[in-house]
């Protein structure tokens, strides 16, 4: 298999989707003949010329909606935002228009769209953009929302994104965009809605999705030499939500730490946490713990930003809790 | 500290008590182990013990009221203790049991036409239907040496005991994961015994392994009978009885009964018994007796139908424990005839009576009538000829005796008058089959017409 980054696998994604179907295109700021923000159009605007390969004016809301009024016609918009955050600009035409159009139009119009960009925290770029909105948008019925974690789910679920004929929030990483993965050759696709078991253990589940499945799986890794064995359940997509491989996983280890980039009140993890006290209540031999950002602005001074970010230690600290072993 | 009293489970199914008697009145000193009151359970009349010391400060249930398992009867604390929010307690938060709550309105209807008034309805305890976790007045600390811990996972870094880890939840109650508490109910183990090795001694799964594998904690006596090594075998369940079992089920409900019936000559055994007593007292038998001895002892031949139906396969035991039905005031119990084939008729007879009269008042134990290999019915004295008895799940058979009358009956070409007994057994058709269930009754009849064979 061949070895890509997050980047690479995601313009495989696009350029395969545009050659497949021409209602395809991309739109967004910087995505043309700049290559995109962070590169990921790379040689598309060359491959499949300006009408494919759109850059539109710094008008969040004006071209989300223009994303919105294409689907309704009949096109396949990819709408890329340079970041989430720059979408608070355009949350109106995500929520009340894309989300609402299939149900409000009776059916008539489906909204067969992708909303994609980073999202979450990089490196010191501050409060306003440091944010994890997943749990935002998968609030909203009407979304479904992707959060790959790998390079080959990031290039299958982007595939089953824009086949879909709902509008699908996709988020990315700017810290996942080098980030290294095998990929299967050819035709790879990830259905929406569908879990990955990352890594098998029987000890305790750790359920988390998007940029922290790689903290999880070095958390693996480490807690491996201690004879602990985690079971790793990358969730993908956030909506729908795999709640069966959540009860699967929590049945054979008995107890779960859900660990989420974004902040801890309504969270994803108070979603997951909540189907398990409902439905995986007698296999609990623990309390399941949650680990998540500090329940703060986003500081920008490097040593204040790594204590309020979720990492490794404090993974393993939550792990230990409910194994008793702390 | 207080000590809360709660209903607790008495015997193995019980899922609600009715209070017979107080014996304690309030501001009256109690001692651990002093019995509080009465409680009439499913099966029998049983006594509710102290779990702490102090005096009794509040009884919160009326003499004849019926309660779910768990819910709080009375308060133990010391004379000035306040005790308000143990008493006027809202509901229990975040133990506060579904089970519980969801019995309290049967509790209540039930109550009604009593003469007293239902009590205030507290869930107390978490999960009626688990194991009884016996209510104590502060559960200790962890020890200080380092609990065992499943093989897997390494020891912890630091010491046993966690800092601010010391009492149990505010009400004292027996704290203990979900987890924990379906395991202990499944593997018949008491939480009440165990000491829990999680955060302010909760108890969690290796603790109920830990249990399990020392054999500790308060297993019944009953499951204790059946478990022992060597007392039975287990039979993997073939292809072909697993389609049995599964067609005769969809066919006949759960338990896929047939039946089976013969008539013996106990003309011999009229005989033995009048013989017996002319003895004298001391040697007296009843005709039950007798069967129950015949029937012992063609089991011990027959493990394929001293058995038990347990799902996942079929329990062939070397054991014969023979539960006999008793009729009480309002309903029937079985006492237990345990390794009845190995008892003397008068032996027997001995332990038949005096089970029988305890039974009618109500004052057997839990162990004496669960953990029967197999069931005997006699209505015999009631003038009942022949009958069908309903099996007693999981046992594989039950045996229902007619009464014994006499008959014309042609014996080698002339008629005879011979006394006659039909017996008629009820088979679960997934361990017995119609063979297997006849050459039971062809060793019965031999023991039953060869009488003294039961006496020597």
């Amino acid at each position: 298999m061949a070895v890509v980054t997050y980047r690479d696998a995601l313009t495989q994604a696009l350029r395969e989707e545009l050659q497949r179907d021409d209602r395809v295109f991309l739109m967004g700021e910087e995505v043309a003949q700049y290559n995109g923000a962070y590169k990921v159009s790379k040689g598309l605007l060359d491959e499949f010329g300006p009408m494919r390969i759109v850059d539109t004016p710094i008008t969040e809301l004006g071209f989300a909606g223009v994303g919105v009024g294409a689907a309704m016609v009949g096109l396949r918009p990819i709408v890329e935002f340079m970041t989430w955050n720059f979408a608070l600009l355009a949350i109106d035409e995500v929520v009340n228009a894309a989300a609402k159009m299939l149900y409000m139009s009776g059916g008539q119009f489906k909204m067969p769209m992708v909303f994609r960009g980073p999202n979450g925290a990089a490196l010191q770029l501050a409060a306003q953009h440091s944010q994890a909105w997943e749990s935002w948008l998968a609030h909203i019925p009407g979304l479904k929302v992707c959060t790959p974690g790998t390079p080959a789910d990031a290039k299958g679920l982007l595939k089953s994104a824009i086949r879909d004929d709902n509008p699908v929030v996709f988020l990315e990483g700017e810290m996942l965009y080098n980030t290294k993965g095998e990929v299967p050759e050819g035709e790879h696709i990830v259905p929406l809605g569908v879990a990955d078991l990352k890594r098998e253990g029987d000890h305790c589940s750790v359920i988390t999705h998007g940029k922290m499945v790689l903290v999880a799986m070095k958390v693996a890794d480490d807690l491996a030499k201690e004879g602990i064995n985690l079971d790793v359940v990358d969730l993908r997509t956030v909506r729908p939500m795999d709640v069966e491989a959540i009860a699967r996983s929590v049945q054979k280890t008995n107890r779960a730490v859900v660990l989420e980039e974004g902040w801890e009140v309504c969270g994803m993890g108070s979603q997951v946490v909540d189907f398990i006290q409902r439905e995986c209540f007698d296999d609990l031999d623990a309390p399941v713990l949650r680990v998540h950002q500090e329940d703060v602005p986003m500081p920008y001074a490097k040593n204040l930003e790594r204590a309020a970010k979720p990492d490794a230690g404090k993974a393993v600290a939550a792990i230990k809790k409910v194994m008793y072993l702390d | 500290m207080a000590t809360k009293v709660t209903m607790e489970a008495l015997s193995p199914t019980m899922e609600e008590g009715r209070l017979v008697k107080w014996n304690k009145n309030e501001g009256d000193t109690v001692a651990t182990g002093d019995v509080l009151a009465e409680v009439e359970t499913d099966k029998a009349v049983m006594e509710l013990v102290a779990r702490g010391d102090g005096v009794l400060r509040k009884r919160l249930a009326n003499e004849g009221d019926a309660s779910p398992v768990g819910t709080l009867l009375a308060v133990i604390g010391t004379a000035d203790e306040n005790i308000d929010s143990i008493v006027g307690a809202s509901a229990p938060a975040a133990g506060s049991a579904p089970a519980a709550q969801s019995a309290a309105p049967k509790a209540a209807e039930q109550s009604q036409g009593e003469a007293s008034a239902p009590p205030p309805q507290q869930p107390a305890a978490p999960a009626a239907n688990a194991a009884p976790s016996a209510p104590r007045a502060a559960a200790p600390p962890r020890p200080a040496a380092a609990p065992p811990r499943p093989a897997a996972p390494p020891p912890p870094k630091g010491n046993g005991a966690r800092p601010g880890a010391t009492a149990a939840s505010p009400g004292g109650r027996q704290r203990s994961s979900p987890l924990a508490r379906r395991l202990a109910s499944e593997k018949g183990i008491q939480l009440g015994g165990i000491q829990g090795s999680g955060p302010g001694g909760r108890i969690v799964k290796r603790d109920i392994e830990n249990a399990k594998a020392s054999g500790a904690a308060g297993r019944s006596a009953a499951a204790e009978r059946l478990a022992a090594e060597g007392d039975f075998k287990d039979v993997p369940l073939t292809q072909i009885r697993k389609t049995i079992a599964r067609r005769l089920s969809e066919s006949n409900g759960p338990v896929p009964t047939f039946f089976l019936t013969s008539e013996y000559d106990v003309t011999r055994a009229a005989e033995l018994r009048t013989q017996l007593i002319e003895m004298g007292e001391q040697y007296k038998v009843s005709f039950n007796d007798i069967v129950i001895k015949a029937v012992a002892l063609a089991l011990a031949e027959h493990p394929e139908v001293n058995a038990h139906w347990l799902t996942d396969k079929i329990r062939h035991f070397n054991r014969v424990h023979v539960a006999m039905a008793v009729a009480v005031e309002d309903g029937l119990i079985t006492p237990v005839l345990f390794d009845a084939d190995r008892l003397s008729l008068w032996e027997i007879s001995e332990k038949a009576r005096d089970l029988a009269k305890r039974a009618r008042e109500r004052k057997l134990m839990p162990e004496e009538y669960t953990g029967a290999t197999f069931t005997v019915s006699n209505l015999g004295m009631f003038g009942i000829d022949q009958f069908t008895a309903i099996i007693n799940p999981p046992e594989a058979g039950i045996i229902a005796i007619g009464g014994s009358e006499s008959k014309p009956i042609v014996i080698d070409g002339s008629l005879e008058i011979r006394q006659r007994m039909r017996v008629t057994m009820s088979c679960d058709h997934r361990v017995i089959d119609g063979a297997t269930g006849a050459k039971f009754l062809q060793t019965l009849k031999r023991y039953v017409e060869n009488p003294l064979s039961l006496v020597i």
